[in-house]
């Protein structure tokens, strides 16, 4: 009897596709986030991980490390005090590497907006972010939401050479 | 012991007033003898405030020219609580630090400095907690302003 695959594939167990394609496929199903949190929305993160939203259906695990992290969830406030830390875990990621901005705080200071003299009015200033993901906080529905437009960005990008290290070094002459 | 005692006591160190309407009591004792207080609060069997709960700052803004310092104490033998209150000039604002009768002094005390600016005397660490090691100025004195970056970030509030 025939597997699921066989039936699917009836071409001799060779599939023609594109290398764009298959790495963004592979890119995008083993998204290592970072395990890194900064106030009330990592909470969400975290509840993200449970085995009610269960975040590793769409293969992400946790990573202790920015070496083998992929994705950057900037969960909560990102005070002065942080930022420069958050810039350094960044640029300690391996290419590529993603950015989600999660809830109001990071996106743009959030409740801090006004007489929040401590605090980074938006992740971006520090780092560059791909998906915005709004809330305070936002549900970890929501958060789920910005994994899989990050996907959908992934799925339609076409990059071979890791641009980041040499755009440090020009920056730095 | 009521409020009286406690009066009559502290006016054996110092020249001290209530401050109305508070909960709990709050006594108005000058800036130099707030470690002298505090020391007879802290070992006299009959107040022993062995807590020290609170420190907090006010800053008055430049007409009154005037910042204060509240200390919370409370004694748990005796369930009672107790502020003290000290008012000093917003220039150079300096008061004595209470960390050898309270360890907790310590960063309550960093925290008013790190806000405020007020020098705390003989503090073995006095650093800022909150904020960035290389910030400039007290955020919360009320003629605050913040400066145009930090490490090259904008800062707007």
């Amino acid at each position: 009897m025939k597997g699921l695959l066989d039936r699917q594939f009836e071409n001799g167990g060779v599939i023609i596709t594109r290398v764009d394609d298959l790495l963004n496929w592979a890119r995008l199903s083993s998204l290592f986030p970072m395990t890194f949190g900064l106030a009330c929305c990592a909470i969400e993160f975290m509840s993200t991980g449970t085995t009610v939203y269960d975040m590793d259906r769409f293969g992400m695990a946790p990573r202790a490390t920015p070496r083998q992290a992929d994705l950057m969830i900037v969960s909560g406030t990102v005070t002065f005090k942080m930022a420069d830390r958050i810039r350094q875990l960044y640029e300690q990621m391996a290419e590529p590497r993603y950015v989600i901005s999660m809830g109001s705080c990071a996106n743009c200071g959030g409740p801090y907006w006004q007489h929040g003299y401590h605090v980074v009015k938006g992740v971006d200033r520090i780092v560059p972010v791909d998906v915005y993901v709004p809330g305070c906080p936002p549900r970890p529905e929501a958060l789920i939401g910005g994994i899989l437009k990050l996907h959908e960005k992934i799925r339609n990008e076409s990059r071979v050479k890791p641009l980041a290290l040499e755009n440090l070094l020009q920056q730095n002459g | 012991m009521d409020n009286q005692k406690i009066g009559d006591l502290l006016s054996t160190v110092a020249t001290v007033e209530v401050v109305k309407n508070t909960s709990p009591e709050c006594w108005l004792v000058p800036a130099t003898s707030i470690a002298e207080v505090c020391q007879l609060l802290y070992h006299n069997p009959a107040t022993y405030f062995d807590m020290l709960t609170c420190i907090t700052g006010v800053d008055n803004g430049p007409q009154a020219n005037a910042m204060e310092v509240i200390y919370h104490v409370y004694s748990i033998p005796l369930h009672q609580s107790l502020m003290l209150k000290v008012v000093l000039p917003r220039e150079n604002p300096e008061v004595e630090s209470v960390t050898d009768i309270w360890k907790s002094a310590n960063w309550l005390e960093r925290e008013v400095f790190d806000m405020f600016g007020i020098a705390f005397k003989n503090h073995p660490d006095l650093r800022r907690i909150l904020m960035p090691a290389d910030w400039k100025g007290y955020p919360l004195r009320k003629d605050y302003q913040h400066e145009e970056t930090y490490r090259g970030i904008k800062i707007d509030s």
